[in-house]
């Protein structure tokens, strides 16, 4: 076994090139001309700050290394820095396109430290949010990864849809996407009286414009040609390499958290989970369409069936106090400052807590010391495996083929950077 | 919530049927069965032929690979592995400690290629070193970067 740090040598991304450069295939000297092209940090279709360092034989992909961390934030060094309370919104920050499943995944894990009992109103809250940010990043995900192949038209369809879902999450938390409306023990408010009205409002509109951006995709040639065949990942190779979501689903295997381990009271919603055995770009895009016709039927269930009560959990020493009751009860208002300067202790332990996040499996592990501060919370992230299955989808595929395969993992670097 | 159970003997025999627990029953050093999680400690250098078995006992999915620092106590570093089994609907978490001096350990790459990015992420942020890595580098900080973050005694907001 090797030594250990600190004075071990610490290769660097050149050496990725160096390596690349050496790699030589047949034996015609001529033939072996390979060429290293950077993908990246700034083209479009690497959404920000992803590098790929691409060997081209031609047009053809010989290897492909991913090069990330430009987007480090150290979010999780920062959260043992943190009381509890105050991670939530930290983890908004870390799949910005589905702040709720974040929320929500930590909470879970916290939850479970703490041994809370949430209140099934606080529960059917968060599954129609899940729900609803699920649909709202597959806009993004459409949108983006339309763009990506060149159909501006349903990026512009797409956002059109998602604003009136970020109009009812700012209604609701008042914030459009840093919501850190799920909290420990619940949520955060009682939604306001338009809400579900606004909810169903879009709940009945939004099956036709799946409708709409399907009629103006799937018969489209380009569209077809550009992702049919293309970016293959067998079901073997999808677990071994760690995918999740609609990946790992499009290559055959049956999985989903909501069905197969389910949190937060999924078991009492029926849905279908949408499974095909293709393993492309062109199977990953149709289950997605998919899910959202899902998403839409959870969602219709958990509004329909929307119980009255609480929405946060009986713990005074936990969950802040009502605003009224804090003016009125001085009991109330200790709790309230004890909260607000020390958090709350929370049992020694660790735990970890996966969820079925719009981008495949999202875990929260956290351990705690006893203190009032997570003494470790590290994320699984769907996308940080994910990338790690580009290369085999795109080896022996053209350049332009790894476009169309970035967009279909769905990439959001905030997640896989951290 | 129930009282966890703790020490690999307790946990053997209360779950005499558990796959993970059948699969390692000669290579635990410790175990614990907390919040509804099996936990099962091993030693570092059976980490390898501990990954091969819970795999084979149906544990097919290596969902991550990180570590927690608990300096400044020995063993200093904790590797911690997330294993789920899709047939068996449940997943199983695999500890070994490591010491601050030697903090090295044979890489998994072998058994679940999903751990080449989580074992470079350890190896970065904490400093631990993972034996035959196929490309074991620094994931996230820059190359010339001093030091390993997620260490405790590494300060919240840098040394500069």
């Amino acid at each position: 076994m090797a030594p250990a740090a600190p004075d071990m040598v610490i290769p660097g991304i050149d050496d990725v090139i160096a390596d690349a450069e050496l790699h030589k295939h047949g034996t015609d000297p001529l033939a072996d001309q390979t060429m290293v092209i950077n993908m990246g940090p700034q083209h479009p279709s690497t959404h920000g700050v992803l590098r790929l360092v691409l060997e081209i034989d031609g047009e053809t992909v010989v290897s492909l290394a991913p090069d990330i961390g430009y987007l480090h934030t150290g979010i999780e060094k920062t959260c043992e820095a943190k009381f509890y309370q105050q991670v939530v919104p930290m983890t908004d920050r870390v799949d910005y396109l589905c702040p709720m499943v974040n929320n929500l995944t930590y909470c879970l894990a916290v939850e479970k430290l703490l041994g809370l009992e949430i209140p099934e109103r606080a529960q059917y809250l968060r599954v129609l949010l899940s729900e609803l940010t699920r649909i709202q990043s597959h806009l993004v995900w459409l949108g983006t990864h339309a763009m990506d192949i060149g159909a501006l038209t349903v990026f512009l369809y797409c956002f059109r849809e998602r604003e009136m879902l970020l109009r009812i999450f700012e209604g609701l938390a008042g914030q459009r996407m840093m919501t850190s409306y799920i909290r420990i023990g619940g949520v955060s408010l009682e939604p306001p009286l338009d809400f579900y009205e606004k909810v169903q409002e879009f709940l009945n509109l939004f099956p036709e414009k799946i409708q709409e951006y399907e009629n103006l995709l799937s018969g489209n040639p380009i569209w077809i040609n550009r992702i049919k065949g293309v970016g293959y990942l067998s079901a073997a190779d999808a677990i071994a390499l760690g995918v999740t979501g609609p990946p790992l689903r499009a290559s055959g295997v049956d999985w989903d958290i909501r069905r197969d381990m389910p949190y937060s009271g999924y078991e009492k919603f029926q849905f279908k989970v949408p499974v095909a055995t293709e393993g492309d770009v062109w199977t990953r895009y149709v289950l997605r369409m998919q899910e959202m016709r899902e998403s839409v039927k959870i969602a219709q269930q958990a509004l329909d069936g929307m119980p009255e009560g609480r929405i946060t959990a009986v713990a005074p020493k936990i969950i802040l106090p009502d605003r009224e009751q804090m003016k009125t009860q001085m009991e109330s208002l200790i709790h309230h400052f004890k909260i607000v300067t020390e958090g709350f202790a929370v049992p020694a332990g660790e735990v970890f807590q996966a969820v079925e996040a719009p981008h495949g499996e999202m875990g929260y592990y956290v351990v705690s010391d006893g203190t009032a501060k997570p003494y470790r919370v590290h994320m699984r992230n769907p996308g940080f495996a994910t990338l790690q299955a580009l290369e085999t989808m795109c080896k022996g595929r053209l350049l332009a083929d790894v476009v169309a395969v970035i967009g279909s993992i769905d990439i959001v670097l905030g997640e896989i950077d951290r | 919530m129930d009282a966890p159970i703790t020490g690999a003997q307790a946990v053997f025999e209360k779950f005499p049927e558990e796959p993970a627990v059948k699969a390692l029953s000669s290579l635990a050093t410790d175990a614990k069965y907390d919040r509804a999680e099996l936990t099962i400690t091993v030693a570092r250098e059976n980490i390898i032929t501990a990954c091969q078995a819970v795999q084979k006992a149906g544990y097919n999915f290596l969902e991550t690979v990180t570590a927690v620092d608990w300096y400044p106590s020995e063993p200093r570093f904790q590797i911690t592995y997330h294993i789920l089994s899709h047939s068996l609907k449940r997943r199983v978490r695999l500890i070994v400690r490591l010491s601050g001096d030697d903090a090295a350990i044979d890489s998994i790459t072998s058994v679940w290629p999903a751990a080449n990015f989580y074992e470079r992420e350890v190896f970065d942020l904490f400093g631990v070193h993972f034996g035959s890595h196929p490309n074991l580098r620094r994931i996230m900080m820059p190359e010339d970067w001093n030091g390993h973050p997620l260490r405790k005694d590494y300060p919240v907001e840098g040394y500069r």
